[in-house]
């Protein structure tokens, strides 16, 4: 039995564990690493800052023509007629639908679809469509379809959802607490607004194979669902995401308009573009969903909390999919929910950057505010008094001291300055199933091959870096190809999932390729492989010593070239059970305008085994802006009489802009955390989950009265004040 | 009804072209469609993202607001011309170093807003930079990289 030390420094524990021969052996806590942990800056920067990186909208054909489809203005009609023939006779227009009978359950769901040879066109050909609309009554607030009578949006009943279980023994338990504190707490519907749109170019070959440059999250996702949808072999299908402008879990597989464009790159035989205008991205392509949350917690005077029952309600639009992760994080005697999933009349919510969660630890850490407040008790010291987590229990000093915590509120002007904390979960989630294709070639050419994509969290360079380290050469000695359906499987980019489950796939593939490289040296300049190793690019423990470039220069074959898989690299024992995080928000309000300025944000976050310090300091500013932005700004609005949204642009829909920013201090945590061989963790989630939290926290300690909805605009500031 | 277009000569980057484009095609479609200038990105076409920023005679335009026929004899400059001889400018070398771009879909636009900013200051204060690049939004990188970079662009320039 051999000993893995896993942790981080402060709280460490050894392991037993045995590395089966057929394994990279894996990295603990005692490693010392020579590439990673360090910032590298990404391998595809410089194509990204010379407009050379090529998104899905910058595919170009010379014969390329153009797909858009007419949305429904109403958000729930039956659809009488469609007259397309005036659109069809216009010169130009080579490819149509119309969906006849179709009844409406969104704005801005398709109605009928033109492809055309110029955008311009297009645009003439979709306003020469006549429809005739039925309309019927709408719900679009979780309110309004839960009312009595209200429409039915789709078959099935409006209010679906999780019953709840154990609030019996959650109310005993409030029954024999000294405190109780009720309130309810709401968060609004907040749409991704990728910067790129959703949508793809595609392309038939002469032998019927089909090309498909898709903005997308999962690569393999979007393939099957092509294939599908066009009815055309999955083996015949290529997808490439080569660089996509943001997805946020709203890019997941092929949508309604994919298909269109596929359907009519088919029929003309000519290769197609459908990429979302900015309307249609808010109206139809993923939102959060809203939340109301009824919350009961109770606690005992020594500061122990007792109970938490939270009943919530929320909607995904047509979807399902709404709920919050609430209670959570703390310790609680007993604790549980019941969440309804409310269908309403608007676009499919999607996964937002941890589904479930922003929203959750908003309310959860607001009732933990006011369980402190009715306490009399500070409150990061109840937090720190319930929270058993081994890696946040750490954190909250640091975060308390890179803030520099204050129990009182500062400001005795206008302007009062307020502190806040909130506290993150999230799952490890490195899951099985990814392969990675290792070359080396004779000519000292080393690259790495996976299908999956690089959504703008540095993906690419993650796998370098990994593979760099195993195989012990430099960076710079490393390519990675990534996007292409061609090469070996890899996850779909939701849940935080991707970093953690390709990065022991990654190392395996680096391992197995060093092993064979090794063994054909051996032979050339004498030695044991076994003994020998591959070190910041020299052969060391030979006969003699030589540089990894002589070795592959000795390769009696072209390349070598191994395939890593997932079988035996996630047997490894883990340090703990969920990613921690803390922040911690100081806040300046105005309380004769209401106005919120962030100062200052202070995230703490459990990294695991750090991999790109530049990319992960980057996923926790990322992580805190959106977090940010939808504790201040974010808010989709829809009509409630004709269910279409009155702010579907970037002007009335506001996103933090650059004015908006805070100080941000990142503090990430490098834990050794084991779980594979390589121990690295989901971020990318994690990092946005406390902010708003955090910041509505501060927003109340600085006003000495609760806000207990988002996002916090001046009026709810001014109301909580009772100044309005 | 058909459009005719019409031939114009552009300057794009130093070098004049001539291009034929329908009459009512804004800057934005007309470098990226009809130019296959595709490095200046397309987020909204209303004025709202700031991704599609070019210069105009050294000012910073949002391109999907401005005609391109209405550019004629003027100077264009956009990110496809940043880079020189010698390779990438400081302020693209500085963007990818402190990895200012995530996604990377703004990063176009905000060079060029940079850009025209350092040549007005030479040495921009924070608040400068807030203040220029408000048009300019980022949905992933939290804009402190973006600051940084360009901070550091400002000192490389100025030791030459
Ligand atoms: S595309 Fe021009 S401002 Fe958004
Ligand atoms: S880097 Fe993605 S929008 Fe700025």
């Amino acid at each position: 039995m051999s000993d893995l030390k896993l942790g981080f420094p402060g709280n460490e524990k050894n392991e037993n564990f045995e590395t089966p021969d057929n394994v990279a052996p894996p990295w603990d806590a005692t490693t010392k690493f020579s590439v990673m942990g360090k910032p590298h800056p990404r391998l595809e920067a410089e194509d990204k800052v010379t407009g050379r990186a090529k998104y899905s909208y910058d595919i170009r054909f010379p014969d390329l023509i153009y797909a858009k489809m007419l949305r429904s203005p109403h958000a729930s009609a039956r659809v009488k007629s469609i007259d397309i023939s005036k659109a069809k006779a216009l010169p130009g227009v080579l490819y149509s639908e119309a969906r006849q009978g179709l009844t409406v359950r969104y704005a801005g769901q398709g109605v009928a679809g033109i492809a055309a040879e110029t955008e311009e066109i297009l645009d003439d050909a979709l306003a020469l469509i006549e429809v005739e609309y039925e309309v019927l009554p709408c719900a679009v607030t979780v309110e309004d379809a839960m009312a009595p009578g209200a429409p039915q949006v789709l078959n099935g009943p409006n209010v679906g959802g999780r019953p709840g279980r154990g609030k019996e023994r959650v109310d005993a338990v409030h029954k024999d607490a000294d405190i109780v504190v009720e309130a309810e707490y709401r968060t609004q519907v907040q749409t991704h607004s990728c910067f790129e749109t959703h949508g793809c170019v595609c392309k038939f070959d002469d032998d019927g194979s089909l090309t498909v440059w898709a903005s997308t999250q999962s690569t393999f996702f979007t393939k099957t669902a092509i294939a599908r949808a066009a009815r055309v072999r999955p083996e015949n299908v290529t997808v490439i995401t080569e660089h996509m402008g943001g997805g946020f879990g709203s890019k997941f597989g092929a949508d309604d308009w994919d298909r269109f464009c596929v359907l009519a790159a088919r029929a003309t035989k000519r290769p197609c573009r459908y990429l979302l205008d900015r309307r249609a991205e808010h109206l139809i392509a993923g939102n959060r969903p809203d939340s109301i949350q009824k919350c009961r917690f109770s606690a005992n005077k020594n500061g122990t909390l007792m109970g938490a029952w939270v009943e919530s309600w929320g909607t995904a639009g047509v979807g399902r999919g709404a709920g919050v992760q609430n209670p959570t994080i703390y310790r609680f005697r007993a604790a549980g929910s019941e969440q309804k999933d409310v269908r309403t009349h608007a676009g499919r919510g999607r996964a937002f950057r941890a589904p479930r969660h922003p929203q959750g630890v908003f309310a959860l850490e607001g009732m933990i505010d006011e369980v402190a407040f009715a306490l009399g008790m500070d409150p990061l010291a109840l937090r720190q008094k319930n929270d058993a987590h081994p890696v946040r229990s750490a954190q909250w000093p640091v975060g308390q001291k890179a803030i520099g915590w204050r129990k009182t509120p500062r400001g005795n002007g206008a302007v009062k300055i307020g502190y806040g904390c909130a506290g993150s979960r999230w799952g490890h989630n490195a899951r099985p199933g990814d392969a990675v294709r290792c070359r080396i070639g004779k000519d000292g050419s080393v690259l790495f091959a996976n299908g999956s994509q690089d959504l703008g969290t540095g993906t690419r360079t993650l796998i370098a870096i990994l593979g760099a380290e195993e195989l012990g050469v430099p960076l710079s000695f490393v390519d990675v190809r990534l996007g292409h359906t061609t090469d070996p499987y890899g996850h779909a980019s939701g849940g935080s999932v991707t970093a953690p489950s390709i990065a022991p796939v990654v190392k395996q593939a680096a391992w197995l390729a060093k092993r064979e490289l090794l063994e054909h040296i051996a032979k050339k300049i004498g030695g044991d492989p076994k003994k020998m190793e591959l070190t910041d690019g020299d052969v060391l423990g030979g006969k003699k010593k030589i540089t990894f470039k002589q070795a592959c220069a000795l390769l009696p074959v072209d390349s070598i070239d191994v395939t890593g898989d997932s079988r035996n690299v996630f047997r490894v024992p883990r340090f703990s059970r969920e990613v921690a995080g803390v922040q911690f928000a100081r806040v300046a309000v105005d309380t004769e305008t209401g106005l919120v300025k962030v100062q200052k944000i202070v995230s703490v976050q459990d990294c695991g085994q750090i991999v790109n310090e530049l990319t992960v300091r980057s996923q926790m500013l990322g992580g805190v802006i959106q977090g940010l932005s939808y504790a201040l700004f974010e808010n989709r609005l829809l009509d409630r009489n004709t269910g279409d949204m009155v702010n579907a642009d970037l002007l009335n829909y506001k996103i933090a802009g650059a004015r908006d920013m805070p100080e941000i201090e990142t503090i990430p945590f490098n834990v050794a955390q084991g779980g594979t061989t390589a121990g690295v963790s989901s971020l990318g989630e994690p990092a946005t989950v406390p902010t708003a939290g955090a910041i509505a926290n501060a927003v109340s300690h600085a006003i000495d009265a609760r806000v207990r909805s988002l996002p916090i605009t001046p009026d709810k500031v001014l109301a909580a004040l009772g100044a309005l | 009804m058909t459009l005719r277009r019409i031939a114009k000569r552009l300057l794009v980057n130093g070098e004049e072209h001539e291009v034929s484009f329908l009459p009512h095609r804004t800057l934005l479609e007309v470098l990226r469609e009809d130019m296959a200038l595709t490095g200046t990105k397309h987020g909204c076409e209303l004025g709202e993202c700031g991704t599609c920023t070019v210069l105009l005679d050294g000012e910073p335009v949002l391109s999907c607001l401005v005609l391109a026929r209405e550019c004629e004899g003027r100077e264009i400059e956009t990110v496809e011309g940043l880079a020189g001889a010698s390779g990438p400018h400081p302020l693209q070398h500085r963007f990818a170093e402190l990895n200012a771009a995530q996604c990377g879909y703004c990063t176009p636009g905000m060079l060029m807003t940079a850009m025209s900013v350092l040549r007005k200051t030479p040495a921009p204060d924070r608040e400068t930079l807030r203040r220029e690049l408000a048009g300019n939004l980022c949905r992933c990188t939290g804009y402190l990289k973006i600051y940084e970079a360009i901070e550091m662009a400002a000192e490389d320039l100025q030791d030459g």
